[in-house]
């Protein structure tokens, strides 16, 4: 077995292998940019090598400096994660050329496969179900209209090289096809130095159903299952699970011997994914092939019980895979969270700045579930626009479905991210939203269950008088603590009551708090009775309440006069109040937030790429109007309805703040 | 007997509708509460206990002598704040528009005389339309007998103004002259001379809101020290600040119990200064996480925010933090936050609340608008409050202290206890670059040189042994054990005695 390798790539995956290397006895290898200097992959490595600045196309993956971080480091094999050089054919070259063990499938597999023409072609040839498109290379944005309409609306537009949702538009009229053959064509030159794009039908109705291979240089291919990843936005996935509550054992063996003919096709050894698309008549299609380890990975490991990195290593080492197809089995259920630094408020534009605060919760592995979070940053560190938003995977494990999303919803809540904007409370959303919970979902799931965006979730009654009975008793510890401050009067002092009116998303509930030792019985006016439990105190910025015997998860932080609240996606304000304070209150005037719909906001911080229009011209509803860059994406800003526009306050070039005004309309 | 006891009650009871159901009707409407309902908002339920409620005008002029309603447009008394008492007199809007008579004033400045005698703080709440007119002279006697018991309780009681409705002309200089000014947003405003007179003057057309809005003074004159939403929140938070703040002049800062570990570590703290020197980080992220549960009551929060000043806890005691706030001008000292901070200095120091320093600045803020505003004295004004203050004084020095900036930020020569600094800091008299320009002015021309030169004073300068060697810094201590080490230093300053000579006064440069 190798005594050290190098892992060449930073944040989660780079931990992620650090710990199975680690768990085998390998030494390991960190490279880090500037930008990583203080990064977590660099202090769990047993030793760290600065290749650049940060931008990836200066460190990263620049192939002679990553050859040179291990010349001087003598790793013998490395491991290139996922993204970065993961499946770069030129980066495996120069490691045979060096005689270094690459942790990946062979040359040949990755150039096949890496192209999405000819990996089709090869597909097709191994008897392996494709969609309809467009194999050739396109020149320009007029060639891409027309072969669009050659294949059909709505089409795909992909860029050749791509992955992870970058460089990929969807079109589904001419204007459409021009501008997302020009983005995509940007993107995927910026992003991964290829911009050949391509273009194919666009499937309706579609999952995401992916089927992982495992393969050694001895012939063998074996398939781990799938992963169902139809919870994607903008073809990013967000939420991961194996297996899937769609496939049935004939269409899972088809995929999964399909896919393995694909491998044994390219001569493939290691770990790799083959992606399908699944209509809702279990049709399958080929999609591709990832040479790689896939961002998804833990939950195929949550339910197999293999560590494919260790297979990946072992696969490397010219081992004969241990396992055959019999040994592996599908073991209860697991779920994956993508946790990004987007703020789904927004729009879900990333969101970089300082992690004041990062706490996830306990990890933990029992026979009843298992939390698993695989990160790569820590409480003060640093989230920067040069690389990938996502700052951690939340997986969690049940005996069934049902309960890991349960495990998620609480580990969910239990997550303490501050500092950024970050997409918790929307994964929240979707654990509650009963299309998911039935799994009844297509890749369509957030686009059509939430046009508008994500706006928050809006509790029931049931979630609220959980809410406001916990809260009701943990305003009395802090009414209490209020009371015992120094110099007070003697026998004048001030005597907590124990009735209440709590406020919550626009609704007040009377309520008497009774409390003893153990913990509340709050009381309803109606009489309905909850038992509240909890050892919460004032400042804990995390409250593990039980409600009736049914935990209840809250990040809690201030508000004038009463508590922020955060539990199950809301984020609530809640005020606990006497009765003659709520009666008061309601006197109150409802004041309206400044209205900001006759401006252009600024919605993450970035730079302004591109103005789109002059004063005094008129837009049209969905008309660009400036282009923003954040985190190495380009964002077109639109107009949401016709207007004139009446001044411009930034300039390409100016970086501007969250909530900087662009645009000011008449 | 039955009788006198019902004629009691019903004279209560017609005290309290003040100017009647009609008139309440319309404060409700305009979103503000009454006189009375603000007090019961303030106080701890049932702990009011009224003065003067019957005392009504003596004017006789323009038919005045026909409505003397009871309590004369002002409630007054004392109740208590979290069992703490405090005197409380509250302006009834719905009695003649709240205006100040001759008698109104003396409810005031009887229960301001009983404050300073018996060591409370006094609260006023504000919703007048200002002098009774009708009451002509009498009425601005009044004011000043207000006015001149401000005066006598400033630094002996703490005193509390909410502007909670109008507030204009002589009315203001009662609240001027306290410590904390507080206003709601939209519903109160306060002015010298009104929209009407400034139009006639200076021929400028301003809105009340404009001219003298919550908005206006938080942001723009810093008069007031803060703006809430709504009367409910506003006494609520009165309330919380009335929390961190002794009765009085005699006693120490209050305690409570806490729930915080005072040895809690924050390892985060160890990244917070950026790796380039100047890029700006939140200053009040250090703030929260050295704080007794990341509790923070700032004042002006709005105003010079390249200053950061406010009340925290620790160990349970109220501590007053002034802070250089690097995200604002590169937390750099100019006029307003000299201003701010020193204002802030004198009023712990005045009611023995210690003082906890976090330094991050680069020094004054040059430019003609300074030096023509009169920064000179402006910044003396908090080296000045820093220097005479005999209060326990920590400070911690997690960036830049250049310049006089670092003398006047609670340094160690004028009297600090503890002065810390964190590995990161950088003590000298100015940043490596310009000290090298004006030390190694021969090799101007020479960029190699001058870049050479750079390298070796920051090697030499920027940090803080320098400083260390010398004994200005007593220690240099981890970022994330900022919280243990500044609550240790307080909790040893717990007995500190330190007087100042005798003096009629001192001659801050005003």
């Amino acid at each position: 077995m190798f005594d050290k390798i190098l892992i060449a790539n930073r944040g989660e995956i780079a931990c992620r292998v650090i710990k199975t290397a680690r768990k085998m006895g390998i030494k390991t290898v960190a490279i880090y940019s500037d930008a990583d200097k203080n990064a977590l992959h660099v202090s769990m490595a047993d030793e760290a090598v600065h290749i650049g600045p940060p931008p990836a196309n200066q460190s990263y993956i620049v192939i002679d400096k990553v050859m040179d971080a291990i010349r001087q480091s003598g790793a013998q094999a490395v491991h290139p994660g996922y993204g970065f050089l993961s499946e770069n054919p030129k980066f495996a070259e120069a490691l045979a050329a060096e005689g270094v063990a690459f942790v990946g499938p062979p040359v040949g597999a990755i150039e096949k496969m890496g192209d999405k023409i000819t990996s089709k072609k090869i597909a097709q040839e191994a008897g392996v179900n494709t969609v309809p498109g467009y194999m050739g290379l396109i020149e320009d944005a007029e060639d891409a209209v027309k072969i669009s309409n050659q294949v059909g609306y709505p089409v795909m537009i992909k860029a050749s090289a791509g992955g992870g949702g970058k460089g990929m538009r969807i079109a589904w009229n001419d204007d459409e096809a021009r501008e997302g053959f020009q983005s995509s064509k940007n993107e995927a030159a910026n992003s991964f130095g290829d911009d050949r794009i391509f273009i194919e039908k666009f499937v309706t109705q579609p999952r995401h159903i992916e089927i992982q291979v495992l393969a050694d240089a001895h012939g063998n291919c074996i398939y781990l299952n799938e992963r169902e990843c139809s919870i994607q936005r903008r073809n990013q996935k967000v939420v991961e699970e194996a297996p899937s509550p769609f496939l049935d054992e004939a269409t899972r063996k088809a995929m999964g011997e399909q896919s393995c003919a694909l491998a044994k096709a390219v001569g493939y050894a290691s770990a790799g994914t083959v992606e399908f698309i699944v209509d809702g008549d279990r049709n399958f299609y080929f999609l591709e092939m990832n040479t790689r380890l896939q961002v998804e990975h833990p939950v195929t490991e949550l339910i197999t019980g293999i560590d494919l990195v260790e297979q990946m290593i072992r696969v490397a080492n010219g081992e004969p895979l241990s396992i055959t197809q019999d040994d592996v089995k599908i073991n209860g259920w697991a779920i994956e969270n993508r946790l990004y630094a987007e703020d789904p408020y927004r729009g879900f534009l990333p969101s970089i700045g300082r992690l004041t605060r990062y706490r996830p919760p306990a990890e933990v592995a029992l026979d009843s579930h298992v939390v698993r979070n695989d990160t790569g940053v820590f409480e003060g560190g640093e989230i920067s626009m040069y690389y990938d938003p996502m700052i951690a995977k939340l997986c969690t494990w049940a005996p069934t479905r049902l309960q890991a999303i349960e495990e998620m919803r609480i580990a969910l809540d239990s997550f303490e991210v501050e500092g950024i904007g970050h997409n918790l409370p929307f994964l929240s959303a979707v654990m509650d939203h009963p299309k998911f919970v039935s799994g009844d979902m297509t890749t369509a799931f957030i686009a059509e269950e939430y046009p508008e965006g994500f706006e928050g979730v809006t509790l029931a009654d049931a979630d609220l008088r959980r809410i406001a009975a916990s809260c009701a008793a943990m305003n009395r510890v802090a009414e209490i603590r209020r009371t015992q401050v120094s110099g007070r009067m003697d026998n004048h002092e001030r005597r907590v009551g124990d009735d209440w009116v709590v406020t919550l998303q626009g609704m007040s509930f009377a309520v008497k708090v009774a409390a003893d030792t153990t913990g509340s019985t709050v009381t309803f006016d109606d009489g309905q009775a909850l038992r509240v439990a909890g050892n919460w105190t004032p400042g804990d910025m995390l409250a593990n309440m039980s409600v009736d015997s049914a935990p209840l998860v809250m990040k809690v932080g201030k508000v004038s006069g009463g508590f922020r609240i955060r539990s199950r996606g809301a984020d609530l304000k809640v005020h606990v109040r006497t009765p003659r304070q709520a009666e008061l209150a309601q006197l109150m005037p409802e004041k309206m937030p400044p209205d900001t719909s006759k401006m252009l906001l600024c919605p993450m911080p970035g730079l302004i790429v591109k103005i789109d229009v002059e004063v005094g011209q008129e837009v049209q509803d969905g008309q660009a109007l400036c282009t923003v860059e954040a985190m190495k994406m380009e964002n077109i800003l639109r107009a949401e309805r016709k207007g004139v526009v009446a001044k411009i306050n930034a300039a390409p070039g100016d970086s501007l703040a969250v909530d900087e005004v662009i645009l000011e309309f008449e | 007997m039955k009788d006198i006891l019902q004629e009691l009650e019903e004279r209560r009871a017609n005290a309290r509708l003040g100017g009647g159901q009609k008139r309440i009707d319309a404060q409700h409407s305009k979103g503000k509460l009454t006189a009375r309902e603000r007090i019961e908002l303030l106080l701890d339920e049932d702990s009011f206990e009224e003065f003067d409620m019957f005392v009504v005008h003596r004017c006789t002029d323009f038919g005045m002598e026909n409505q003397r309603p009871a309590g004369d447009g002002v409630v007054t008394g004392w109740g208590t704040i979290n069992g703490r008492m405090v005197y409380v007199f509250s302006q009834d809007f719905t009695v003649f528009g709240g205006s100040l008579s001759e008698t109104h004033a003396q409810k005031i400045c009887k229960i301001m005389d009983m404050a300073i005698q018996n060591g409370a703080p006094v609260i006023g709440i504000n919703d007048s339309g200002g002098a009774r007119i009708q009451e002509g002279v009498a009425s601005l006697a009044g004011y000043a007998e207000v006015f001149q018991r401000n005066i006598m309780a400033s630094g002996v009681v703490p005193q509390i103004s909410v502007i909670m409705g109008p507030c204009a002309g002589g009315a203001v200089y009662s609240p001027a002259i306290t410590d904390f000014i507080f206003m709601v947003k939209d519903s109160s405003y306060m002015f010298v001379t009104g929209p009407d007179v400034v139009k006639t003057v200076t021929n400028e057309v301003v809105t009340a809101e404009e001219l003298g809005g919550a908005s206006t003074h938080t942001k723009k004159s810093s008069v007031a020290d803060g703006a809430f939403e709504n009367d409910v929140e506003a006494l609520a938070e009165v309330r919380r600040l009335v929390d961190f703040l002794p009765l009085n002049n005699r006693e120490k800062a209050p305690v409570r119990p806490f729930f915080d570990e005072p040895g809690r570590i924050e390892q985060s703290l160890d990244t917070l200064i950026p790796d380039n020197a100047n890029t700006p980080y939140d200053m009040k992220e250090l703030i929260h996480k050295v704080a007794d549960e990341g509790d923070f009551y700032e004042i002006q929060e709005d105003f010079a925010k390249n200053i950061i000043t406010g009340f925290i806890r620790l160990e349970g005691q109220t501590v007053g933090v002034v802070a250089n706030q690097p995200m604002v001008l590169a937390g750099c000292l100019d006029i307003d936050s000299s201003r701010k901070a020193a204002r802030f200095v004198r009023f712990c120091d005045a009611f023995e609340i210690p003082i906890l320093t976090l330094v991050d600045v680069p020094g004054f803020l040059p430019g003609t608008s300074q030096e023509y505003g009169g920064v000179i004295k402006h910044g003396a004004k908090l080296l000045f409050a820093y220097g005479e203050a005999t209060v326990p004084k920590v400070t911690v020095i997690t960036r830049k202290a250049y310049g006089g900036a670092y003398d006047v930020m609670s340094s160690k020569h004028l009297r600090g206890d503890f002065n810390y600094a964190w590995p990161t800091a950088e003590i000298a008299v100015m940043g490596a670059k310009g000290a090298t320009e004006i030390i190694h002015r021969a090799d101007l021309g020479d960029a190699e040189k001058i870049a050479q030169h750079t390298q070796d004073y920051e090697d030499r300068f920027a940090n803080p042994f320098v400083a260390a060697e010398k004994g200005f810094i007593d220690e240099v201590i981890q970022p994330r054990s900022t919280r243990r080490r500044v609550s240790r230093a307080f909790a040893s300053l717990r007995n500190k005695k330190q007087e100042n000579p005798w003096k009629k006064h001192d001659n801050i440069p005003l």
